[in-house]
C-alpha cells in the first residue's frame, strides 16, 4: 500500500529516489575529492576506503530498509496514534516496520553495492572459499548490528519522545565513522564503538582481516570472527529494551 | 511590529522543544568529532590544504556543525509546513491574512534560527574549541562581523527554501524536490568539505554560488581569512545573493497566488 502510495506522486517519487541515491553518492563524493588531493587517507588507499564504505552502507541500507520507519515512533507517541496500533491483533514492532514503507531506501543499497563492486576487484586480497563467504557474513552481521541500533534507539524513545535525533547520531553517525578507516580516530573513540556499541564489528574487524592490516587496539585475532555472537546479543538486549519500553508505555491522552 | 511578534513566538516555539534541543546538540557533536577527525587525517596528508592550517580546518568543521540548524543546511528548517499548507490547501486561508506571505515566514525563519543559534550553535563550538586547537578570533569585532555574516547566510537560505516551498504550488508534492535541494544545499555550502578544497574551476565556480553565502563565507570571516577588503566583499556577496533571491521570490510568489484556484466544499 504505502509502495503504491509514494508511486502516485511520480515526479516527487522520482526525485526521491534519486534523492536518496545521491544522499549518499554526497559522502562518496567527498572523499573522491579528497583523494583527489592525496594518495592515502590514515594509511588507506582509495579501493581500500570504498570497500569500507560499500560495506558499511550496505548494511545500514538493508537495516534502514526493514526497520528505518521506526525513526516515527516519537511522533506517533506524541501525536497518540501509537494508540491505534496497540488495539490490532497484529505486533506492534511489524506495524511500526512496516509503517510508511519506503521504496526509495533502495537507492541507498544501489549506491553502496555500486561502490562495493568498484572496490572489490582491486583491492589486494588473497581470496579464499573463506575469504569470499565473510563478505556477505558481514552484510547479514552489519545488517543486524544496525538494526538492533535502530530498534534499542525506538525503544528509547518511549522516554525521550522527541530525541530521535540521538538515534540519528549511532545509526547515520555510525555510518559516517566506519566509512573511514579506524586509523583515522583517536584510540578512545575507536574503543567506544568496539566495546561500548559494538559497530566495529559491522566492518572495521572484519575488513581489516580481509585486507591483512592489524587493528589499531591489539585485540586477538579471534575476535574478528565475532560478528555474529556480537549481532545475536545485541539483537537479544534491544528486544528486551523494545519490550520494557512498551510494556511502560502510558498513552497520551487524557 | 506584526512581524516582530511573529519572530518572537517562532523562538519561543523552539524553545520548548527542549529535549530535541538536546539531542540535536548531542547529534551535531559526534558528527562534529567524526568529521573533525577525517580532516585531521586529510590536512596531516595535505597540510595547508585550500589554503587552510589545521586549526582552520577544524574551525571549519565545528561552524558548519554550529551552522547546521541555525542557516538549515540540510534544508527544511520550519518551511516544510508551509510546504504542507500549499499541498494541503490551507495557503488560500493564509493569503487573506493582512499580512504579507514572504515576510511573515521570514520572521518566523529568523525567529527560529535565533533559538537554533543558541541553542544548537553555542554548546557544539564549545566542545569543539575543548577538544581540539580551534582558530576563533580574540577580539569582539570579527566575531560581530561573523554574526552579521551568519545573519546574511541565514537571509541567502532563507530566500532559497522559500523557492523550493513554492514550487509546491506547480509540484502539488513538493518532498521530492525539497529533498534534491537540501543535498545541494549540503554539497554547495560546504558542508561536506570546504568549498576552497574543492579542485580547479569547480572549486572556483562553486564559490560564486548563492549556497557559498550560508556557510563558507561566515566560516571564513570567523577564522579571519576574510579581513579587510575581502571582508567586506564577503559581505556584500551575501547581501547581493540574499537581495536577489528575495525578490526572484516575491515574484514566484506573486505569479503563484494568481493560480491559486479554491475549491469550495
Amino acid at each position: 500500500m504505502w509502495m503504491r502510495s509514494t508511486l502516485a506522486y511520480r515526479t516527487s517519487f522520482v526525485m526521491m529516489a534519486l534523492g536518496s541515491f545521491a544522499a549518499n553518492g554526497l559522502d562518496f563524493i567527498a572523499i573522491m575529492l579528497m583523494f583527489s588531493q592525496i594518495e592515502a587517507l590514515g594509511g588507506f588507499s582509495l579501493p581500500e576506503v570504498a570497500f569500507l564504505y560499500g560495506t558499511s552502507g550496505m548494511a545500514l541500507g538493508l537495516a534502514d530498509l526493514l526497520l528505518g520507519s521506526i525513526e516515527g515512533l516519537g511522533l506517533r507517541i506524541r501525536d497518540g496514534t501509537l494508540d491505534t496500533l496497540l488495539v490490532r491483533p497484529v505486533p506492534v514492532f511489524a506495524q511500526i516496520a512496516a509503517d510508511r514503507f519506503a521504496l526509495r531506501r533502495v537507492g541507498r543499497i544501489t549506491q553502496a553495492l555500486l561502490v562495493l563492486g568498484w572496490a572489490l576487484p582491486r583491492i589486494e586480497v588473497d581470496w579464499t572459499v573463506g575469504r569470499v563467504l565473510m563478505v556477505p557474513l558481514m552484510a547479514v552481521c552489519g545488517t543486524a548490528i544496525f538494526a538492533a541500533v535502530f530498534t534499542a534507539g525506538a525503544a528509547f524513545q518511549f522516554w525521550a519522545q522527541d530525541a530521535a535525533q540521538v538515534q540519528n547520531s549511532f545509526t547515520y553517525g555510525g555510518n559516517a565513522l566506519l566509512q573511514y578507516p579506524p586509523t583515522v580516530f583517536a584510540k578512545e573513540l575507536v574503543r567506544g564503538v568496539t566495546y561500548l556499541v559494538p559497530l566495529a564489528f559491522v566492518n572495521w574487524l572484519p575488513a581489516l582481516r580481509l585486507l591483512g592490516r592489524p587493528d589499531p587496539l591489539g585485540l586477538p585475532g579471534w575476535v574478528d570472527f565475532l560478528g555474529p555472537v556480537v549481532a545475536a546479543l545485541m539483537c537479544t538486549g534491544a528486544g528486551l529494551a523494545w519490550r520494557l519500553g512498551l510494556r511502560g508505555y502510558r498513552s497520551t491522552g487524557s | 511590529m506584526v512581524y516582530a511578534a511573529v519572530a518572537a513566538g517562532s523562538f519561543r516555539r523552539y524553545a520548548t522543544y527542549r529535549i530535541a534541543t538536546v539531542a540535536g546538540v548531542f547529534t551535531n557533536t559526534v558528527f562534529g568529532f567524526i568529521v573533525a577527525y577525517t580532516y585531521l587525517a586529510l590536512w596531516a596528508e595535505r597540510p595547508h590544504l585550500g589554503g587552510y592550517d589545521q586549526a582552520q580546518a577544524l574551525t571549519f568543521v565545528w561552524t558548519g556543525q554550529a551552522l547546521l540548524a541555525t542557516a538549515a543546511l540540510m534544508g527544511g528548517g520550519g518551511l516544510d509546513e508551509l510546504q504542507e499548507r500549499i499541498r494541503s490547501g490551507d495557503i488560500a486561508v493564509d493569503l487573506y491574512r493582512p499580512a504579507d506571505l514572504q515576510l511573515w515566514w521570514l520572521a518566523a525563519d529568523l525567529g527560529r534560527a535565533g533559538l537554533q543559534l543558541i541553542g544548537r550553535g553555542v554548546v557544539p563550538m564549545a566542545v569543539g574549541a575543548l577538544a581540539f586547537p580551534l582558530a576563533l578570533p580574540g577580539d569582539a569585532l570579527t566575531w560581530g562581523c561573523f554574526l552579521l555574516s551568519v545573519l546574511f547566510g541565514v537571509l541567502v537560505s532563507f530566500a532559497l527554501r522559500y523557492l523550493v516551498a513554492l514550487a509546491s504550488f506547480w509540484l502539488l508534492d513538493g518532498s521530492g524536490l525539497a529533498m534534491i535541494s537540501g543535498l545541494a544545499c549540503l554539497f554547495f555550502t560546504g558542508m561536506v568539505l570546504p568549498l576552497r578544497v574543492f579542485p580547479g574551476g569547480f572549486g572556483e565556480a562553486v564559490q560564486l554560488l548563492p549556497w557559498a553565502a550560508v556557510l563558507q563565507v561566515p566560516a571564513d570571516v570567523l577564522m579571519g581569512v576574510r579581513s579587510g577588503d575581502g571582508l567586506v566583499r564577503g559581505l556584500v556577496f551575501q547581501a547581493g545573493w540574499a537581495v536577489a533571491l528575495l525578490a526572484l521570490g516575491r515574484l514566484v510568489q506573486s505569479a503563484a497566488t494568481r493560480k491559486v484556484v479554491v475549491h469550495g466544499g
